[in-house]
């Protein structure tokens, strides 16, 4: 058989793809060829460079690094470099639309300035406590403090939890669930020097004591990091820390 | 919207609950059981400062807890904000202070 009829027999997807920017917009549908090991992001890249060069969406390293190419799919959000259509294809049919939570720049790419303002908002950032003279301080891998360090570390700020998160949508002050993440890192860091200013800005209005440990963070995550489980020590860090500072 | 100071007030507040609600039973099913009468529980609590303590501490903490819970649902589930949040939350908390309250003097001033 000839490569035209070959291509003749592909089977297509039906894919609805969010089109519009932050004044609203709507599904739009395109018929993608099938491939095998196709990802999200492959049928997105193909709808752009063969059916709409227009359609805007974000990717960067497209092996899961970067954390640029989180969308909704089928109503939940997935890195889509990482995600395979076999996977979630639902009656030969994707829904693919922007991040929740998040105001839509154009199509599938969002704005993250708030969700990268929480980072700081949450004291996300290192304070070290030696200087470059210094000697490198020694970590020892072993200690429970550097063990729950490291479970949080492993964070792509990708935002997949933020798009998940129930208090995210309710509550627009919550810091969510990625910089509470970050910030328990830090608590959790030897090296680092900030442990009041951080539990000070966890504790506030937005801070670590709304969420309601749903768990959409943790059932979401795509590197398996238990967020709900960071805020949960941040909730014991700052109780403690409250009965220390009255003594 | 909760901060350390309120999450705090909830958590403690149950802490108190948990020990005051067992205790709330077990009276209960204890004055069932004994068969006793409208009468005899009033003769037992009233002039009581012990059971004048037991309800009003649970009252306090009743008013405070539930004020709390009640205000973190308007917010996200009804979107009521700033003041007019402020204001719901102490009115369900001095509204349900007021009902216990009175509740407890009943039963417990001779």
């Amino acid at each position: 058989m000839s490569a035209a009829g070959e291509k003749t027999k592909l089977k297509n997807i039906n894919v609805s793809v969010w089109r519009g920017d932050s004044a609203g917009g709507t599904f739009q549908n395109y018929a993608v060829p099938a491939q095998e090991s196709q990802t999200i992001l492959d049928v997105v890249a193909w709808i752009q460079q063969n059916q709409d060069p227009t359609l805007s969406y974000r990717y960067a390293c497209r092996v899961g690094m970067c954390g640029s190419c989180a969308m909704m799919v089928n109503g939940q959000p997935r890195w889509t470099c990482r995600t395979h259509v076999q996977k979630v294809i639902k009656k030969n049919k994707l829904v693919i639309a922007p991040l929740r939570n998040l105001p839509v720049i154009k199509d599938l790419a969002t704005n993250m300035d708030e969700f990268f303002d929480k980072w700081v908002r949450a004291e996300g950032v290192f304070h070290p406590t030696r200087t470059r003279d210094d000697e490198i301080e020694k970590i020892n891998p072993e200690t429970s403090k550097r063990a729950r360090a490291n479970a949080a570390i492993e964070c792509i700020n990708c935002a997949v939890c933020y798009a998940s998160c129930d208090v995210v949508s309710s509550n627009k002050d919550y810091l969510g669930p990625a910089a509470l993440n970050r910030a328990w890192s830090l608590v959790n860091d030897v090296r680092d020097g900030a442990l009041d200013q951080r539990l000070d800005a966890v504790s506030k209005s937005g801070g670590c004591h709304n969420c309601h440990s749903q768990h959409g963070c943790v059932k979401f995550c795509p590197n398996e990091l238990n967020p709900t489980a960071a805020i949960a020590g941040l909730k014991l860090e700052t109780a403690k820390t409250m009965f220390r500072r009255r003594r | 919207m909760l901060d350390l100071r309120l999450y705090m007030a909830q958590r403690l507040t149950a802490l108190i609950m948990v020990p005051l609600t067992f205790g709330h039973i077990a009276v209960m099913i204890y004055a069932i059981e004994g068969g006793l009468s409208a009468a005899e529980i009033l003769s037992r609590t009233k002039g009581s400062l012990a059971w004048a303590l037991f309800y009003g501490t649970f009252v306090v903490a009743v008013s405070i807890h539930g004020a709390i819970g009640l205000r973190v649902i308007m917010f996200e589930t009804f979107d009521l904000k700033g003041r007019p949040l402020s204001i719901f939350s102490w009115a369900v908390f001095l509204s349900l202070l007021y009902l216990g309250a009175r509740a407890v003097y009943a039963v417990t001033t001779t």
